[in-house]
């Protein structure tokens, strides 16, 4: 390491988190597809076995890990889109009543036009939690809240009402055994041809990622963004627009699925800043890692049956949100450095 | 760059009230008058952050609202106090910013190049990887400074860059904007509170009272006793130091 170059060596260093996470997930990803009720190891596998190895490997087994994969991605940047562009770090799907517009579209295609099918559904999903989103942010722009955490909390009691209401009419019309699939985040059901839908999360991560540096200026507020020539509200409505319709699709495949977009991006945030072009990748693997690794453990807990991952997602992640409340508490808003060995700034490893 | 009888009302109160005037090129022009007197309001409207009700802005032979919101962001730079300084952003990568009107998402090498100058410019190198938020105050407004110089705009708007910063960080700040004129050639125009600095660092002197412009000439013409002393409703003596004059009021 003593003689690597500065040029590769601050490469490396900038992205080590990167291929950590990336490193890890890969590894888990693997390893989450042998875990199961049914045992399934590589040999049986390549052999052929009876079929029936194979048929579950490819009909339930990828199609799950690849949902995994794209629900914690696409929530993670939601998530982060969110917070950035609302300049407030409690901002997510969860808490920004995106997640609660998005059941109460699934909820009016389920009572008034039952027979619209999945793809009608979710249209209603996206049309319902970006007017949802759009209608909360119009109002706290409106208001102008000094206090950061009112602005959350405006979120949460929107996102309740919503639910009450969604809630009430389910009881009235007697859908509220098939609307609790949409409430309670599982896997459980996700087989091949029911679960594409989630994919779209990935072209819109894309998008995120190229509108990155737009989304930034945004979160640095109306004046900043006018002075350097970017049109602030278009800006600010298709990047909430992406971030619901993302939301929008994991809960039509999945249901709701709380905290990633809230710890997430802080988490990787306190490490790495807040300029999205640097911390979007990470933000989505460590969405994914965080998705998979829960997914796992409600798998395995109370095997051969399995939790929702709803169920871990809230118990892992209350409490890492409580640490990170604590942790901002108590060092403030001072970023925390990965120091490599004994190396000082920018002294590289020699 | 001119302005025509410009007027903005809020709730039917005119705060500014045809107010016409010529910015002089390659000057440091401040706005000065006493709160409320509508000078950040002129400032907001020729930096179009603030819509006016009536009126004309030209900025070089074309209609300021004519003009495309990122070609004007390569001519005319703004910055106020509502900046968002939550954001963890190190000082490189605001700076970077400030290249956005040119190369959008991707930084050419002569972007880069223009980074470094105006980091250097600024003298914050050493802060370069450091997060904005974890730097005093002075220090960050140098870092917002050197974001509008990597922007390389001939005109260069700022809204009482002096606030929040004490004695040293202020007078530093305007020896600052006087460099920006004197070496980069740009045209500065700024709202100022303190009369003093105006006086000792500008050409020109734009002072409000009331939406309308009360004194506007060279600081000579405006820094003197009558002047002064009808703006702001107080006793003035003046003295001169170094050739220019200082206002005294108690």
């Amino acid at each position: 390491m003593a003689n690597c170059k500065k040029g590769a060596c601050t490469i490396i260093r900038k992205h080590i988190s990167t291929l950590f996470l990336g490193t890890s997930l890969l590894i888990i990803s693997i390893l989450s597809l042998f875990v199961g009720v049914i045992d399934i190891d590589l040999n049986t596998l390549l052999s052929g076995g009876d079929g029936m190895e194979l048929k579950i490997f490819l009909l339930a087994r990828i199609p799950r890990l690849l949902a995994i994969l794209c629900t914690g991605v696409g929530m993670s940047v939601a998530g982060l889109i969110m917070q950035q562009l609302c300049m407030n770090k409690f901002v997510s799907p969860s808490t920004g009543a995106t997640i609660q517009s998005a059941q109460f579209g699934i909820l009016l295609s389920l009572v008034f036009i039952p027979t619209i099918g999945l793809w009608g559904r979710v249209l209603l999903a996206f049309a319902m939690s970006v007017l949802g989103t759009w209608i909360f942010v119009w109002f706290v722009q409106r208001i102008q809240f000094k206090n950061t955490v009112l602005v959350p909390l405006i979120g949460i009691m929107f996102g309740n009402v919503l639910g009450g209401i969604t809630n009430f009419i389910a009881y009235k019309y007697e859908v509220t055994q098939q609307l609790s699939t949409y409430f309670v985040g599982s896997f459980a059901l996700i087989i091949k041809g029911n679960y594409e839908l989630v994919w779209l999360a990935v072209p819109l991560v894309v998008i995120a990622f190229i509108f990155a540096n737009y989304f930034n200026i945004v979160g640095m507020g109306k004046d900043f963004s006018q002075n350097l020539g970017v049109n602030y509200k278009l800006v600010l409505f298709l990047g909430l627009t992406v971030a619901a319709m993302i939301t929008a699709s994991v809960v039509t495949v999945v249901g709701q699925i709380s905290y990633i977009g809230l710890i997430i991006p802080n988490i990787v945030a306190m490490f790495k800043g807040d300029k999205i072009k640097g911390t979007l990748v990470d933000t989505a693997l460590l969405g994914a890692l965080f998705v998979l690794i829960c997914d796992m453990i409600a798998r395995s807990v109370i095997m051969p049956y399995e939790l929702p991952i709803e169920l871990i997602v809230g118990i892992i992640g209350s409490v890492m949100f409580i640490a990170m409340l604590i942790y901002k508490l108590n060092h403030g808003k001072k970023a925390i450095r990965i120091r490599l060995g004994k190396a000082k700034e920018g002294s590289c490893y020699d | 760059m001119n302005v025509v009888d410009l007027i903005k009302e809020y709730d039917g109160k005119a705060v500014v009230n045809s107010v016409s005037f010529e910015i002089p090129k390659g000057k440091v022009l401040s706005l000065i008058g006493p709160n409320g007197a509508g000078k950040s309001t002129v400032m907001g409207m020729i930096s179009r952050l603030i819509a006016k009700d009536s009126g004309v802005i030209n900025f070089e032979d074309k209609d300021l609202s004519k003009w495309k919101s990122k070609e004007l962001a390569k001519k005319l730079s703004i910055l106020t106090q509502h900046n968002n300084i939550q954001m963890k952003l190190t000082v490189r990568e605001l700076v970077a910013f400030g290249r956005f009107p040119y190369s959008g998402n991707r930084l050419t090498v002569e972007d880069n190049e223009m980074i470094d100058k105006a980091i250097a410019y600024m003298e914050l190198q050493e802060f370069e990887d450091r997060f904005i938020d974890e730097l005093s105050g002075g220090q960050r407004q140098r870092a917002y400074i050197a974001m509008v110089i990597a922007q390389d705009t001939e005109y260069v708007l700022l809204d009482e860059p002096t606030n929040n910063l004490d004695i040293y960080h202020a007078s530093n700040m305007m020896r600052t904007v006087r460099r920006l004129c004197d070496e980069l050639g740009k045209t500065v125009i700024l709202v100022l509170h303190e009369i003093n600095y105006a006086a000792f660092y500008s050409d020109y002197i734009c002072a409000f009272v009331d939406g309308k412009i009360a004194k506007f000439g060279t600081v000579d013409e405006v820094i003197n006793k009558e002047v002064l002393s009808e703006i702001y409703k107080v006793d003035f003596e003046i003295i001169h130091i170094d050739g220019k004059p200082l206002s005294v009021y108690y």
